[in-house]
């Protein structure tokens, strides 16, 4: 019980080690909440090129462009893709936060883009053109009409992405992020004390995935509303 | 009020419309009857653009709407299209159906496009469903609704797909007559269907369409008790 005691001091307490996780606690947070948005702006943008072209065989080029993100941000690792741009593009951002969001914003809008796009395609084109022979435009349409039942549809896989991109921001480290992960390594080091940092540690991405799963709950209970019958 | 000239279309090298003209004037009510894959609903999803012919011209109120970059927008709020599967957004409930057009287009406000709506659902006889979803409406109802949807945009043409091919038989006749108050009312309609009572009771003229082509136009009476072609005749002795 007393070395118990003792680990728990050395790991939290002595020289204010706490304020090491907090960081950490802060700075995954940032990087996943802030990500998470770019990824699913850049995933809707491009599931909405997908489609167009799809149906109606215009915009070829953005298409193109399209394909050639989604494979090649799909096709590499993430920490390969986090290492490049903070080593040889974004060299002049110091930030390994501000380079973590945009890198896992870029690579998580591959995933959404796929997730959002299938949604798309599983809504019959008659809402589609319901839509428009009301008179509204193709902009309109997509958001008031199609989107909604889209990601309605698609909310499992876009959580399931949300809750990867969560644990993944884990190898933020290789970029000098302190992150949460990186917090408990730091702390593991200097204490040679093992247990407490990644332990407390793991229970925290638990956490965080235990309440992003209840958050996903209320939304289905929330938008399935319209299928009680 | 619609003018059709040498209409074509085709799908993938197979002609749908060969050369179709048609004319619709104010306060009629055009029925266009004809066998399955003929062409109706492809004519009629060209009248408001919604497949873009390949030849000939349509105008409307003497605007040619076949012309590049037309305000095809412009020309959908004043042609409403009520189809054969409803296609009622089922996330919506139903006043928001109703009143979405009208609000985002900046027609009406939120107020004046709910007041707009519940008036219309009250002419149908579905007031008590304003704040429903789709889903737990009947087929004859969802379809009541799609025509009251499109009527919430103050249309001067409805255009109906075989507005009563998808319901059960016992729910076609509160559809058809709300088509019918709507025609008594002044509305001018373009109607494909398979009801042929309807067509003979509310139609001014009828039009016969088969394989792309009409080959066949008169008065309900000429029509079902004179018609002349052929293969209308044949089309006749199998659906009456
Ligand atoms: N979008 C489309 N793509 C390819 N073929 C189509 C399309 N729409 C209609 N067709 C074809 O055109 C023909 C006429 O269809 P349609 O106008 O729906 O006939 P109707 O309404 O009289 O049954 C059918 O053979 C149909 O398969
Ligand atoms: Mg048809």
């Amino acid at each position: 019980m007393a070395a118990f005691q003792e680990g728990f001091y050395r790991t939290f307490i002595n020289n204010n080690y706490y304020k090491v996780f907090l960081d950490g606690f802060r700075a995954t947070i940032t990087i996943a909440v802030f990500a998470v948005l770019i990824g699913v702006s850049i995933g809707i943008i491009l599931a909405v090129i997908k489609v167009y072209n799809h149906r109606t065989g215009k915009m070829k080029i953005a298409r193109l462009f399209a394909e050639l993100y989604v494979t090649v941000f799909r096709g590499t690792p993430v920490i390969v893709q986090l290492m490049i741009l903070y080593y040889l593009v974004l060299i002049d951002i110091k930030s390994g936060v501000i380079v973590a969001v945009i890198g896992f914003g870029l690579n998580s809008g591959a995933y959404v883009a796929e997730i959002v796009r299938a949604g798309i395609m599983s809504i019959d084109t008659g809402q589609t053109e319901a839509g428009r022979s009301l008179g509204l435009t193709e902009l309109m349409t997509m958001r008031y009409i199609i989107m909604p039942q889209a990601i309605k549809n698609t909310l499992p896989a876009l959580f399931n992405e949300f809750i990867t991109l969560l644990k993944e921001t884990s190898v933020a480290g290789y970029i000098t992020v302190i992150d949460l992960t990186k917090a408990a390594d730091l702390v593991r080091s200097r204490t040679y004390q093992a247990f407490f940092p990644l332990i407390s540690v793991a229970l925290v991405y638990l956490i965080m995935v235990v309440g992003l799963t209840a958050l996903q709950g209320v939304m289905e209970r929330k938008l399935q509303k319209s299928d009680r019958r | 009020m619609i003018d059709v000239k040498n209409l074509s279309k085709s799908f993938n090298g197979v002609t749908v419309l060969n050369a179709v003209s048609a004319h619709v004037n104010i306060r009629e009510k055009i029925v266009v009857v004809g066998p399955s894959g003929s062409g109706k609903s492809t004519f009629l999803r060209c009248l408001n653009l919604l497949e873009t012919p390949d030849e000939g011209e349509i105008r409307f109120d003497g605007e040619l709407i076949t012309a590049p970059r037309y305000d095809m927008n412009k020309l959908r709020q004043k042609m409403g299209m009520v189809f054969q599967h409803f296609n009622l957004f089922p996330h919506l409930t139903v006043l928001d159906n109703i009143s979405l057009a009208p609000r985002k287009l900046g027609l009406m406000d939120a107020a004046a496009a709910e007041k707009r709506a519940k008036e219309l659902l009250e002419q149908v006889g579905l007031a008590d469903k304003a704040k429903e979803y789709p889903n737990m409406l009947s087929g004859g109802q969802k379809q009541r609704i799609a025509i009251v949807r499109s009527l919430a945009m103050n249309p001067r043409v409805m255009l109906f797909d075989e507005p009563t091919s998808a319901l059960d038989p016992e729910m076609v006749g509160e559809v058809l007559s709300v088509m019918k108050k709507l025609a008594d009312d002044g509305m001018t309609m373009v109607i494909v269907t398979h009801e042929m009572g309807f067509a003979r009771e509310v139609g001014t003229r009828v039009l016969f369409m088969d394989e792309g082509s009409i080959l066949e136009e008169a008065p309900p009476e000429v029509f079902f008790d004179n018609p002349k072609n052929p293969r209308l005749r044949d089309f006749l002795s199998k659906v009456l």
